[in-house]
């Protein structure tokens, strides 16, 4: 039995060590809003928190995690209480077909946690792992930047 | 079944019923049929969307085209709950599965509200007249004496008021008006068309609760990868699975059924894996020994096919249009222009790559798929498992989930019937999964075209001379391998439907060998038309010494309704679109430049190695004009804003119009960077690292301006990107001096 911790609960999985992360969050888990793009860590649509650290959970084996804490997408609201970025993804009505979307925050998240105000370019550079197809890259650097600017104020 | 049972009609029938006194409406295509609680109202056969109100008022409305981020299940809904004067906040919205008792539920060619606006007024008015007509009864008043005011109906003489729930089943029992008894609102009296509602769904999505085909899990199931062949119409020689086999969780190996050509829809034959997690068909996957029997089209290769397309395109071709005469006329090369332009075979790259479940229960095959056309995969399904396509097509359930993007991949149903041929072969539950790998490779993919031109420019800066031609694998032979030309329909977008007026034209095309699967890929063949046509008016306004606006504007001439069917192009097809308030309209498309050229500043002085690129195209009953700016140093091109004019008529959702111009503007610019090619029939790329999308670091800042219009809705989805390339390639030139013909840019140019 393999252990991790998942959005705050300790699971025990019975799955080859070298699988990566993202099908025992999706398929043992059934936590589907971690979503697979590419299998290879290019696209980012996959991306989960490890110890707070962004991963791509596609080129992550599950041997990794043991031991660590990891958060989805849906551990991110507290309940009915949304992270202050998944708000402002709606103030911006960011989501288009909304795949690459889990993703997407998880990478911000971990950006503001890092760096509480990160300038235009810190924010390319962070999120240029996260392939959005439908094209939302403009609203979800207004919407991280809208979480930077009230932090501040 | 999950968090995605509420989607099934069934279900949505029972939640509704749960509560009493509900009113259902259902609509066919033609005839519009109402049904009381009593009653199962999908029974007549000729039910389509149904609205459904409950005893406390809660409006449930099934989206009944399909989602893949263009925002449909927001748009379409928002016109019902108008006509309807439902509050949005009150107003819930269902996917609904495919079938014919919905209507048209194709998803393409930007036409859910370009074709079918009135249709689906039509279906809120109903559901509003007959909530009147109850209200009326109630008072005993006339019709005219009462009104729908936000959510409930008023009485117009004592200001009382009965709210939608208290009505729901007394409205229910009514007959239900004919159409020419239904009275629509007037435009001045919309009260949510034209206003960014909330958008449907958008909080489920960023909580990740949202399913797509990828997520679908059904107890039991059995997950396959599968192995196809590298090239289009080979086949399996011999298989060795016992490696695969090794793997823990591997259940079954599988051949795929062999599929001759035409490539149609079918699956690709294959070998396929099946196991009990995605992780072991993956690794079964690998593991596989095969020997294929490559067939015929492993002799194309992409590179020698270009210049196949290029030979063809500068000789004498087929006439697809003709007016005057321009072959007899000698052109003066000191005021021609003549330039041959390419564009390589993309592919489509949604986020979310092809998926799909199916399993039988009973003599029952139940469906769990996202597809741009549900009931065209219903019927196919029928096919597949040797059902009547009309008397047997309820025994196929053909369940829509939300697309994770699509651009017209998931038009083509390959992957659903994959999931159908395994659930039939293994008597299991089958999810068919695609990797990132088999999505590039074994794709529907755009088009390769070369585009010519020749013209001579007057003493006006107009031209008297024209003669284009265009060679493209067509994707009519991807549904029979007779076809060797592009159809009508393909040279109505963008190429022979050229709005100039000029007295000598020729438009031609040629014959050409296909070998790969073709598709509609968004905006379709005006992708590379209006990619080659923005750059050769570009060309004529460098030669003329002139700005490229007054080009184009001194091209299109007066301001005039084209019908080009008495311009020498027989057969023309306005995007299926026989309203004659979607004329083709050259006021309309000069106003689209000017408003781009104005508001972008594209005619001001740049600073050094800095240029400005416009480009204009006409797709889908919509206008829209490009204009990017860039800054070129050693091959080094800096996109610096990209801005976008769009005139499609009537808005409904404007917030998701500005989304789908930026998310055209940046695929645009995308297509600068990208190609598909092709060495001995088989794809040369696998994934994003060599089928490069654009990323943050490379999206520009973008500007949409949407312009008013008293004309009927255009098409929104494919229209912003025909013209976003054009503008880019000009915009290199304006800074550089280079002029690009053959795409991508990224041959010779780097992007920073």
């Amino acid at each position: 039995m393999l252990r991790i911790t998942v959005n705050g609960k300790l699971v025990e999985l019975d799955v080859d060590p070298e699988m990566p992360l993202l099908y025992a969050l999706r398929e043992n888990l059934g936590l589907t809003g971690t979503k697979f793009g590419c299998g290879v860590g290019l696209c980012g649509a996959c991306t989960v928190h490890l110890d707070g650290e962004p991963v791509r959970s596609c080129a992550t084996p599950v041997s990794a995690a043991l031991g660590s804490s990891v958060t989805t997408i849906e551990g991110l609201a507290k309940g009915e209480a949304l992270h202050p970025l998944q708000e402002a993804w709606l103030d911006n009505k960011v989501p288009q077909c909304g795949y690459c979307q889990s993703g997407q925050i998880m990478s911000a998240v971990a950006l503001l946690e890092e760096n509480a105000q990160p300038s235009d370019e810190q924010i390319e550079d962070w999120m240029q792992g996260n392939i959005c197809r439908c094209g939302t890259y403009p609203r979800i650097k207004k919407a991280i930047k809208q979480v930077a600017t009230s932090k501040k104020g | 079944m999950l968090a995605f049972e509420h989607l099934d009609r069934r279900a949505f029938l029972k939640k509704t019923g749960l509560v009493g006194g509900v009113f259902i409406l259902g609509f066919g295509e033609a005839t519009f049929t109402g049904a009381s609680p009593g009653l199962k109202s999908g029974e007549s056969g000729q039910l389509g969307v149904f609205v459904s109100i409950d005893s406390q008022g809660q409006v449930t409305i099934a989206s009944h085209r399909a989602e893949m981020g263009q925002g449909i299940m927001t748009s379409t809904p928002q016109i019902i709950a108008d006509e309807m004067e439902a509050d949005w906040q009150r107003v819930e919205v269902v996917l609904a599965p495919g079938h014919p008792r919905y209507g048209n539920q194709s998803t393409g060619g930007s036409a859910s509200i370009r074709r079918y606006f009135t249709y689906i007024r039509q279906m809120g008015a109903v559901a509003r007249q007959m909530l009147e007509q109850a209200a009326a009864n109630h008072w005993k008043i006339k019709l005219e004496d009462v009104q729908a005011v936000k959510h409930a109906i008023k009485n117009k003489k004592t200001g009382a008021m009965l709210g939608f729930g208290e009505l729901a089943s007394a409205a229910a029992t009514l007959e239900v008006p004919s159409v020419e008894n239904l009275r629509l609102k007037t435009e001045d009296e919309y009260s949510l068309i034209g206003k960014d509602v909330k958008l449907m769904w958008q909080e489920q999505i960023v909580r990740g609760e949202t399913v797509y085909a990828q997520d679908i899990n059904v107890p039991g199931m059995l997950i396959a990868c599968i192995a196809r062949p590298p090239v289009v119409g080979g086949r399996v020689k011999s298989f060795d699975a016992s490696e695969a086999k090794k793997i823990k969780g591997v259940v079954d190996v599988l051949r795929m059924k062999d599929r001759p050509l035409p490539a149609d829809v079918n699956p690709v034959s294959g070998v396929a894996v099946l196991a009990n997690t995605s992780w072991a068909a993956l690794q079964g996957k690998k593991k596989l020994k095969i020997e294929w029997e490559l067939g015929e089209n492993a002799r194309h290769n992409s590179e020698s096919y270009k210049q196949e397309l290029i030979d063809k395109v500068n000789a004498p071709g087929i006439v697809a249009r003709q007016e005057g005469d321009v072959h007899s006329h000698s052109f003066d090369p000191e005021n021609t222009v003549e330039a041959t332009y390419t564009l390589p075979y993309q592919h489509h790259m949604p986020m979310e790559t092809p998926a799909a479940t199916a399993y039988f229960e009973g003599d029952k095959c139940i469906v769990w798929t996202g597809t741009q056309t549900p009931q065209w995969g219903q019927r196919k399904v029928c096919q597949e498992l040797g059902l009547d396509e009309k008397k047997d097509l309820d025994k196929v359930e053909f369940n829509q989930v939300l697309m994770g993007g699509a651009f017209g991949r998931k038009g083509k149903n390959d992957y659903t019937l994959e999931a159908v041929e395994l659930a039939k072969a293994t008597g299991k539950p089958v999810k068919v999964i695609w990797s990132r790998e088999d999505d590039v490779q074994h794709g529907f993919y755009h088009s390769i075209a070369a585009n010519y031109f020749k013209a001579e420019l007057n003493k006006d800066n107009n031209s008297d001379f024209w003669l284009q031609r265009v060679v493209h694998p067509p994707i009519g032979w991807t549904f029979d391998t007779s076809k060797d030309r592009p159809s009508r329909g393909n040279l109505s977008q963008g190429f022979a439907d050229i709005p100039f007026d000029i007295e000598n034209l020729s438009c031609e095309t040629q014959t050409l060998t296909t070998h790969v699967r073709i598709g509609w890929f968004r905006a379709v063949q005006n992708v590379h038309n209006a990619y080659a046509l923005g750059c050769f008016v570009d060309e004529l306004a460098v030669k003329a010494g002139i700005p490229t606006r007054e080009m184009w504007l001194n091209l299109l001439g007066s301001d005039r309704h084209i019908d080009l069917t008495k311009e020498g192009f027989e057969g023309w097809r306005n995007y299926g679109q026989e309203d004659p308030r979607h004329a083709l309209d050259t006021a309309r498309m000069k106003h689209v430049i000017n408003s781009v050229v104005e508001k972008s500043g594209a005619e001001d002085k740049v600073d050094k190695n800095e240029g400005w690129g416009i480009a204009f195209a006409t797709s889908f009953n919509s206008y829209v004009a490009a204009a990017t700016k860039v800054r070129v140093s050693d091959n080094l091109v800096k996109v610096l804003e990209i801005h976008t004019a769009i005139d499609c008529g009537l808005v409904i959702t404007p917030d998701r119009v500005k989304a789908q111009m930026e998310g055209a503007m940046i695929m645009g610019l995308g297509l600068a960077s990208s190609e598909i090619t092709i060495a001995d029939g088989a794809i040369e790329q696998s994934n994003f690292h060599d089928y490069p999308v654009l990323r943050y670091q490379h999206c520009p800042e973008l500007f949409v301006n949407i312009l008013p219009s008293d004309k009927p809705p255009g098409g929104v989805g494919e229209p912003g990107m025909p013209p976003v390339l054009p503008s880019v390639v000009n915009a290199i030139y304006h800074a550089s001096g280079v002029r690009l013909r053959h795409m991508p840019v990224t041959k010779t140019h780097t992007f920073i």
